[in-house]
């Protein structure tokens, strides 16, 4: 997932699925062709932390840049549906290991180069490859050969140098012709198709390779509707549209002007004043009293994310061993009085695992996510009890102190533990700990999907050895489950196998899922029609002024 | 005063030294491993990692990474963030604007503030020197973010009078507000020092010869009283030019203000040891030197004071 850096780690305000067409008269419509032809506006972003490098790009900053920039195999749809062929011309394959891809003839990088199936091949193979020190290598381990393109330091943090991987290259990437590849997978996975659309899985073209990842990430050249016109760190980024652009997404305006602000108030006062065209998230100053909807009017637009706000249990601490325990705890939150006094209603209270936007999720499927006190108190005491003081603990660094210190208040007053929310100064120290397995209480978590499907809300989460499965949940019924339902033959039976999964999971209670978040987003005056994409960012190229 | 220069300039080193290695170990100290956030709610991958901690030597001890700073920072240096930017460059960038929005702000604080302490000094008691004591104690309680705040939203959203943030282009126009929040608390100081000092020198023995022997008013202020009088506000105004030349993370932050206030602080948050390094080095020499330049003034004004 990317993560937001304005907010230090919060989970990243991402996505919306609502098609949002603002309302304007009809009768002046006719008349306003030529404005949206050659016409441009400036949109809100962040400094990208590093030079714009696909494969490379974790936070939001940077990752909306690239968005823009590129256009991979498939593409989400704004309302969140199945993901539906972009570059691809096909993606075929009988037994979910082995993929035939077949791309579209005639589609060009931004240099005018043609883009062809070696394009994939050759990005994806330089993301895989441990030396390059790629941030989203790890969307590259389904791929068979991606344990021998990886290399361990063998001291950590110590002096010596992790040796070369034993191999340079994917032993399951297979070009075919210029426009057909095969993809082979180390086991099969029906949900592969569906990650092509995220921005790791993009081509990179020719001329990537002729120079190093830091000359082209600054001048980045992309296949998507916008090419990269100039970039001023700090100040903003050029985008422009891409004329040979021939997919379905093309740009109905002409120039992007992605001004990079560091603090949202002073986004919002632009808005207000007329110098913004959009703010993907108006400032938390601005929510209160619901300020922002008077402000705005009309161009308010509130909007529902794939993401979630989470807090998880240190499953490692013998604390937290009884299930009845973590149910009683779950049942004793009042989500929807948090959702409604500290968010003012911006937010919705969690009652599914997996966020239901994401296709092949179930709605309302988490029974521990009621607020049911007398049926906390009976499983608290049917469990093994809670001595001493429970700590939540969150990231100081953003602002997760209110519901947190609501969330240990509710458990307190239900179940009569001695319960508090304490603050770690910083996301990074945050992290530190939780990777190094060292929580002591129940901590705050969030996620926000990759790629829309439940597959992204099990296996890196509750799947042993799953990479943000940072509590060591591991109940062998539900990694077999989930097993089975990623080997799927087709994504319907991955999501009834998934569905299953989830039950046992909802038993078990390894985190408490609390909010689904929510975006409020609002543009100006200028803009007739805009559409926000699966994860709330501005869909360029739906813009008509 | 050839000598005095000299050995002012020697004491700088050791400062200079002590300050950076302080800075360097402090930053170095500070919890958190720089990479366990980069990744959002996952570890990053191994790969990642390992190249990074190789790249910045991160795998090294104290010393030797600083050692590695130092010569690198004699020879022009100052490195890049984890990002690979360089670091020459974005302090080249934003210094510049830093410097243009202190520049603004000193002028705004000097004029008005002493225009405002010279006026209410000759004629205490009066209808302005109340309103002056009033809006200074207003101005004073006032925390930096609020004026700002306020202004930013009156003048630039409700009004549109101006632009609510500053342009990349940093004109002089869109500078005056910034400058003026930046400055409004070292105005009302310097508005109250020079008031009191004003008065007090205006009651002195030479002030009532100037005036018995006939000198016009205009003479007696502009030179012999403003002359005196004008020594504490100096040094104000000096270490103020000071610390407006580190930056202000507020203001800056308020205004869009592309300086070295923001910088700095993104630094600190995000463990880029090298970036706050090498800002601060710059901090430090244009401190000292500003120090330096205070105390020669004061020669300047005071004849009776004398560096040997």
């Amino acid at each position: 997932m990317r993560v937001s850096k304005r907010t230090s780690g919060a989970v990243a305000l991402g996505a919306a699925v609502a098609l949002i067409a603002s309302g304007c008269s009809g009768s002046d419509d006719g008349g306003d062709a030529g404005n949206t032809a050659d016409g441009a506006i400036v949109i809100d972003g962040t400094q990208p932390e590093v030079p714009l490098v696909p494969a490379n790009t974790t936070e939001t900053g940077g990752g909306a840049i690239i968005d823009y920039l590129w256009t991979g195999l498939v593409e989400y749809p704004n309302n969140g549906g199945a993901p539906q062929n972009a570059v691809a011309e096909s993606i075929e394959t009988t037994d979910s290991k082995v993929y035939t891809i077949k791309i579209k003839k005639g589609l060009k990088f931004h240099d005018g180069s043609e883009v062809k199936a070696a394009n994939f091949t050759k990005a994806w193979n330089w993301a895989a490859y441990s030396p390059n020190g790629a941030q989203n290598s790890s969307f590259f381990a389904d791929i068979q050969g991606f344990a021998d393109v990886q290399s361990e330091d063998p001291d950590a943090d110590g002096p010596q140098k992790a040796p070369p991987p034993k191999a340079k290259e994917l032993t399951g990437l297979k070009v075919v012709d210029d426009y057909t590849f095969e993809v082979t997978l180390a086991a099969p996975t029906a949900v592969f198709p569906t990650k092509l659309g995220y921005s790791a899985f993009v081509p990179l073209p020719d001329v990537f390779f002729t120079q190093t990842p830091e000359e082209f990430g600054k001048k980045p050249v992309g296949n998507g509707p916008v090419k990269f016109v100039s970039w001023e760190d700090d100040v903003s980024i050029k985008l422009t549209r891409f004329d040979d652009y021939t997919l379905r997404d093309k740009m109905k305006i002409k120039d992007v002007d992605v001004k990079l602000y560091q603090e949202d108030t002073a986004a919002y006062n632009d808005l207000l004043a007329g110098n913004l065209d959009f703010q993907q998230q108006v400032p938390v100053s601005a929510l209160a009293g619901d300020k922002w909807k008077n402000d705005l009017g009309e161009r308010a637009i509130q909007s529902t994310t794939p993401s979630t706000g989470i807090i998880a249990f240190p499953m490692y601490d013998a604390k937290f061993k009884d299930p009845k325990l973590r149910k009683a705890i779950s049942l004793a939150v009042n989500r929807q009085e948090i959702t409604d006094k500290i968010f003012f209603g911006n937010r919705t209270p969690a009652d599914s695992w997996a966020n239901p936007l994401t296709p092949g999720a179930v709605a309302g499927n988490c029974t521990a996510c009621q607020f049911n006190a007398d049926e906390a108190k009976r499983l608290f005491a049917e469990s093994s009890g809670y001595q001493g003081e429970m700590v939540f603990y969150y990231n100081a660094d953003a602002s997760h102190k209110d519901w947190m210190e609501a969330v240990a208040q509710s458990v307190k007053n239900v179940l009569g533990i001695n319960a508090r929310a304490e603050g770690i100064p910083t996301f990074a120290v945050f992290r530190q700990q939780i990777n190094a397995h060292k929580m002591t209480g129940p901590y705050r978590a969030g996620w926000q999907q990759d790629y829309p499907d439940v597959e992204n809300w099990v296996n890196p989460l509750y799947v042993k050895g799953g990479s943000s499965n940072d509590g060591l949940y591991s109940n062998p019924q539900v990694d077999t489950l989930a097993k089975e339902a990623s080997g799927a033959a087709n994504l319907d039976e991955a999501h009834a196998k998934f569905a299953e999964a989830v039950k046992i999971i909802d038993a078990d209670v390894p985190s408490i899922p609390v909010y689904f978040q929510g975006q409020q987003s609002g543009h100006s005056d200028k803009i007739k029609k805009v559409e926000l994409t699966n994860v709330g960012e501005i869909d360029i190229t739906s813009v008509e002024l | 005063m050839g000598r005095y220069l000299l050995r002012r300039l020697l004491q700088l080193v050791p400062v200079f030294i002590g300050t950076t290695f302080l800075i360097y170990w402090l930053v170095w100290a500070v919890p958190g491993d720089p990479f366990a956030g980069k990744c959002g709610e996952r570890p990053c991958p191994p790969g990642f990692v390992a190249m990074m901690t190789e790249k910045f030597q991160l795998d090294q001890p104290l010393y030797v990474q600083y050692a590695t700073y130092m010569k690198n920072l004699f020879q022009g240096d100052f490195g890049t963030t984890f990002g690979n930017r360089s670091i020459n460059e974005i302090i080249a960038t934003a210094y510049p604007n830093t410097l243009k929005l202190a520049v603004v702000a000193l002028a705004i604080e000097a004029i008005i503030g002493l225009t405002a302490g010279v006026v209410t000094g000759l004629r205490r008691n009066g209808f302005l020197d109340n309103l002056v004591l009033i809006s200074t104690l207003f101005l004073i309680a006032l925390p930096i973010f609020v004026i700002g705040f306020v202004l930013q939203w009156v003048l630039g959203v409700q009004l549109n009078i101006v632009e609510p943030t500053v342009s990349s282009e940093m004109r002089l126009s869109e500078l005056i507000v910034p400058g003026f929040v930046l400055g409004s608390i070292s105005m009302a100081y310097i508005a109250r020092v020079a008031r009191t000092s004003i008065s007090e020198n205006r009651r002195s023995d030479y002030v009532r010869t100037a005036i018995a022997k006939g000198l016009p008013m205009r003479r007696v202020v502009g030179v012999h009283l403003l002359r005196n009088s004008l020594i504490p506000v100096v040094t104000l105004l000096g270490t103020d030019l000071g610390a407006l030349m580190g930056g202000a993370i507020v203001t800056e932050g308020i205004f869009q203000i592309n300086g070295i206030g923001r910088i700095v602080y993104r630094s600190i948050v995000t463990k880029e040891s090298a970036t706050v390094v090498s800002i601060v080095v710059i901090l430090v020499l244009v401190y000292l030197l500003m120090n330096l330049l205070v105390d020669l003034l004061y020669a300047a004004l005071d004849p009776r004071i004398r560096y040997e």
